[in-house]
């Protein structure tokens, strides 16, 4: 397995996609204005504090006060390149925004910390999004919580995760790699921690990756294990410890069985229909002393690995 | 030359040479203000046009549940009390003190009648459960989220009535300054920045009526 | 040898009640100006923690994550809300304003007073905030994120509304000031500089700010009532709240930078001994900025999902907001060719400016164009970008500012030496945190985290160092300031021998500020025609 690629310039993250290069070329375009603009204006300064520094009392100074040509040049110029810069910028946007229409799509769904990537395939990971090079790949994404951000910056793409409609963002990988991706949007405590990988895969790899995680359960012996194996490949643990520390939610060791205090006061034992009933629908029955910060898990997990967590969660019981 | 302290008016302030000085800047910063007052409605004018063109039906469903006779009545009373404001200007720049009193009280009167009226019309509104957001629980009206015009109804007509609130405050202080005898033809620069107060409230009505009552 | 003269403002008066009451426009500067270096050290203490947090790659290496996202909003509340807007206008613009104008106090001393107790009131709200339960949004406030979580942030908004209100009152004063209380003789095209940004910043104070008064109403009223205004679950959009947002936050942004160009055409004309060059254009480009602000706030929204059509309208207009500031740069440059150059601390906190706002201004370049942005946005590199023009703009012509009329305010010169040691560290420790985060950004480490991968170690080490020094030179600015106000060496009326109005009367000045009232007679940068002596004897 590849390690995260840390290749690049000085200035900037290694090239993955296809529009990577088109947007660093005005990158740099407007690099060389700023240090041209930059050493001009310091050249001056340094130049004048020379020429005229002061020397004793000072007398009547007579330098121009204003000049029609000099302020006609450094208004025009300025605007030339700013409009050159303007529409350059402005032709690249529209290739990013306008989604080709070939293209291998992939459901995205966010949530407070962790991406969801679903395969129209049956396929689900978290914060893997791995997709073939050379195809045209386009994300669906909304969230369910927050407002949360979709970036890679080797591929020079980001896009807003909105709760409240899909965006879109697409993306074609040149080279066979990993690189980073990362939340860009806060989205709460473990902002930072939202980050994931992205893993560019030949299109034969590709393939195989996506039959031979088509079922997570399909090679294990117990359904106890399966859960085990759900609980970290979704994550749970960010908030649900299975040896009894504190979390963001509940422990689940020796949950199962127990009588929880609601909220409101109320009491409900932990069963398989409450465990099922909180992967699903979580801000339904909230255990008192927590936040209602998950959000639904319905579309992200077969049934069958509701299953197996609840397997899971009961074997911690014992 | 400036003239010394002993020979200026009592209402002229230390740092303004003259009256007509004085007078212009209470009157500039007036409207400054007034200017925040607009954009502040500005905020609540821009979500109504938002969510009006999210959910063009549920607005057009949800209006007809407002009482435009009410709406429309109110209409009349602030239009009518703007009239009195205006008139009791205008006695105190002809020095006439009781009748400036008289009209500054028939415009509380019209303050507070309009006051009545919105209370009849919101204790209906809680009533029926036509409220804002989660509170809501009416089920009468067709178009998604039904609620959402009633928060800026409620939004809208309450910060509107604050105003109102706010201006019975400042007409009842007006009313102890000119009994006090500090208001003459010479100097009367705070009446007539509440009555510019008061005339900003009104327009502010004039259109909120439209806009929730009456456009289908 | 100069003296202080016995009947100043500062003596008018005596005792706590005299300050706490009082309607000179020159106290009033005082109140702020230490209620504002206050929370400027709350805020710079937060800064420091946030450095020392990403100093190492460890995870929690000093707070917790929701300590740091505590510890970072309140950084950008204090100093956006409490210290960046009110700093320049409250401060520099209640003492020097009315004095430039040759006028006795502002249009409005009592509303004046009432504004700064409005500041008070509403700082501390967000007081109260932090220690009820604080607040972990970002300066931002975004929904639904602000509007759901269990954090006291009704009361940190509130702070917020309050806070706007003054900044309100205080912009809505200086205009009707500038536009009733001139001298005789100063006409509109005589008015020093600063006054021209001071009446453009109020502009943007009093049209921008109801806005953002009315958007956290909104948010309150979305966390009290549920009205569901900008929550997705009950048909509302929180794309709606950023629109709002930035309506009134992208004018913020010009209601810290514009004072600050007012107080350079100040010192470098001040500080060269030369008329400014192109005094016109500089005029007209704060009002042609302060109008052009009001259009480009969906440039913080390109990848919020706006359309495409929006995009391009709101980064074509971007552009010109760029054009007006190039144009003050170019003329600033040029007023000091041919003019008489002093090396003294006001002229390197303006060089600092200019070669720090330039490189704020050309990364704005990178950020206004679309597909750079895409990449950029929410990275280091806007954190960057917006403290080079926040701070290396705004702060630091602000130091520049009290540098220059801290001996008019209180008679008294600092020390030239320290002052210029400071200077050297608060640029260079500057440049060393902020440069890392340009590259910080470019890499791809977004903003707001409070935990970093490997590869973003090493500069976020230097970022942090660079912090420190920069905390250091402040701290040491602000001790030798404070010297100088009990101990420094008496500066006389002009120690800088400039030609606006307030340095025509005594330092500090009288109560009613002029002995007799004051014509003007020539321009403000009138060089070319008078020499006034400096009085500081050397």
């Amino acid at each position: 397995m590849q390690s995260i690629d840390t290749t690049g310039t000085f200035l900037l993250p290694p090239q993955g996609s296809t529009m990577a290069a088109d947007v660093d070329a005005l990158f740099y375009f407007i690099y060389y204005v700023s240090v041209f603009f930059f050493a001009l204006i310091v050249g001056l300064i340094i130049l004048f504090t020379i020429k005229y520094k002061r020397r004793g009392k000072p007398g009547l100074t007579s330098g121009p006060t204003h000049s029609r040509p000099l302020e006609i040049i450094w208004t025009v110029i300025p605007t030339i390149l700013v409009l050159i810069m303007f529409g350059w910028g402005f032709k690249d946007f529209i290739r990013l925004q306008v989604m080709p229409h070939e293209s291998y799509e992939i459901n995205v769904t966010a949530r407070q910390w962790q991406w969801d990537i679903i395969y129209a395939e049956g396929v689900t990971s978290v914060n893997e999004l791995v997709v073939p090079v050379g195809r045209p790949v386009k994300l669906l994404m909304s969230s369910r919580d927050v407002i949360h951000s979709f970036y890679i910056p080797s591929f020079r793409v980001k896009m807003d995760v909105l709760p409240n409609r899909y965006t879109n963002l697409w993306f074609e990988a040149t080279r066979v790699g990993e690189f980073p991706l990362t939340c860009s949007e806060y989205c709460g405590q473990q902002h930072s921690l939202m980050r994931g990988t992205v893993r560019v895969l030949t299109e034969e790899d590709f393939e195989t990756w996506i039959s031979e995680n088509a079922n997570l359960l399909e090679n294990l012996v117990t359904l106890e294990e399966g859960g085990e194996l759900i609980y970290n490949k979704f994550l749970c643990y960010s908030c649900h410890s299975v040896d009894g520390t504190a979390g963001n939610g509940p422990t689940w060791r020796g949950l199962f069985g127990t009588m929880e205090r609601l909220e409101d006061g109320s009491e409900v034992l932990v069963d398989e229909n409450y465990i099922r009933e909180s992967i699903l629908n979580p801000k339904s029955k909230i255990v008192a002393g927590y936040q209602p910060i998950m959000s639904t898990y319905q579309g992200t997990l077969k049934p069958e690995y509701i299953d197996a967590i609840i397997a899971y969660i009961k074997s911690l019981s014992n | 030359m400036e003239a010394s302290y002993s020979d200026r008016p009592k209402h002229l302030a230390h740092h303004f040479a003259e009256s007509k000085q004085q007078y212009d800047s209470a009157k500039l910063g007036m409207w400054l203000f007034l200017l925040t007052e607009v954009l502040l409605f500005g905020g609540l004018f821009l979500a109504y046009s938002v969510f009006r063109a999210w959910y063009p039906e549920t607005f057009v469903n949800a209006n007809k549940e407002l009482n435009v006779i009410l709406g429309g009545l109110n209409t009349i009373v602030l239009i009518t009390s703007s009239v009195t404001m205006a008139l009791a200007i205008r006695s105190i720049q002809l020095d006439r003190k009781e009748a400036t009193l008289k009209y500054l009280f028939v415009t509380l009167l019209f303050a507070f009648t309009f006051l009545v009226i919105k209370y009849f019309e919101y204790s209906h509104k809680f009533h029926e459960g036509q409220l804002p957001g989660k509170f809501y629980t009416f089920e009468g009206i067709d178009g998604t989220n039904p609620h959402i015009f009633f928060s800026v109804y409620f939004m809208m007509t309450g910060l509107h009535g604050l105003h109102i609130l706010g201006g019975i405050g400042v007409i009842t202080w007006m009313m102890i300054r000119v009994r006090k005898n500090e208001f003459s033809s010479q100097y009367y620069t705070p009446l007539e920045l509440t009555g510019l107060y008061w005339h900003l409230v009104d327009m502010i009505w004039i259109y909120l009526f439209p806009m929730l009552y009456l456009i289908r | 040898m100069n003296t202080i003269p016995e009947q100043n403002f500062l003596t008018a008066e005596k005792g706590l009640k005299s300050w706490l009451t009082t309607l000179d426009h020159k106290r009033i500067g005082i109140l702020y100006l230490i209620s504002i270096t206050f929370f400027f050290f709350v805020g710079g203490l937060f800064a420091l923690m946030i450095r020392l947090e990403l100093m190492f790659p460890q995870d929690e290496f000093f707070i917790k994550l929701d300590d740091f996202n505590q510890v970072f909003t309140l950084h950008g509340v204090i100093m956006i809300f409490l210290v960046i807007i009110p700093s320049v206008p409250a401060v520099l613009g209640n003492f020097v304003l009315p004095l430039q104008l040759g006028a006795k106090d502002v249009a409005f001393p009592r509303l004046n007073l009432a504004s700064w107790y409005l500041y008070m009131f509403g700082a501390s709200f967000a007081l109260f905030s932090i220690f009820t339960g604080g607040v972990d949004t970002g300066w931002t406030f975004y929904a639904p994120y602000s509007t759901t979580i269990d954090r006291s942030v009704i009361s940190m908004t509130m702070a917020v509304f309050i806070i706007g209100f003054s900044s309100i009152f205080t912009g809505l004063n200086f205009i009707v000031t500038i536009h009733k209380l001139r001298a005789p003789g100063m006409t509109w095209f005589r008015m020093p500089l600063f006054a021209w940004s001071i009446y453009a910043t109020g502009i943007l104070q009093v049209v921008a700010t109801p806005v953002i008064g009315i958007t956290v109403v909104l948010l309150v009223l979305e966390r009290l009532l549920g009205i569901g205004i900008f929550d997705p679950t009950m048909g509302g959009d929180p794309v709606l709240f950023q629109h709002f947002f930035w309506f009134y936050s992208h004018p913020a942004v010009y209601i810290m930078i514009l004072p600050g160009m007012g107080i350079i055409s100040e010192t470098i004309t001040a500080m060269a001994h030369k008329n400014i060059f192109g005094y016109k254009a500089i005029a007209y480009s704060s009002l042609g900025i302060a109008f052009t602000s009001f259009l480009v706030w969906g440039h913080h929204m390109f990848v919020s999902g706006q359309s495409e059509f929006a995009a391009m309208v709101f980064s074509f207009l971007t552009f010109f907001v760029a054009i007006p500031s190039a144009i003050k740069v170019f003329n600033w440059i040029a007023t000091l060719y041919k003019g008489s150059i002093s090396l003294d601390t006001p002229m390197l906190y303006t060089f600092s400016f200019l070669i720090l706002f330039t490189i704020g201004g050309l990364t704005g370049l990178f950020l206004g164009t679309l597909s750079v942005n895409v990449t950029l946005s929410d990275t280091y590199f806007v954190v960057a970008h917006f403290h080079y023009v926040m701070m290396g703009g705004s702060i630091i012509a602000f130091l520049a500012g009290l540098h220059y009329w801290w001996p008019k305010i209180w008679g008294r010169m600092y020390n030239e030496k320290l002052a210029k040691i400071a200077c050297g560290m608060v640029f260079v420790g500057f440049n060393v945190t902020f440069i890392s985060q340009f590259l910080l950004g470019l890499k791809g480490m977004p903003r707001r985290y409070a935990t970093f991968t490997s590869e973003f170690a090493q500069l976020n080490g230097f970022s942090s160092w660079g912090a420190f020094l920069l905390g250091a030179g402040l701290l040491l600015t602000a001790i030798y300031l404070i010297h100088a106000v009990y101990k420094g060496k008496p500066a006389g009326n002009n120690p800088w021998g400039a030609l606006t109005l307030e340095w025509t009367t005594s330092s500090p000045p009288p109560h009613n500020n002029f002995e007799k009232s004051p014509t003007a007679h020539y321009g403000p940068y009138d060089f070319d025609k008078i020499v006034v002596e400096s009085t500081l004897d050397d």
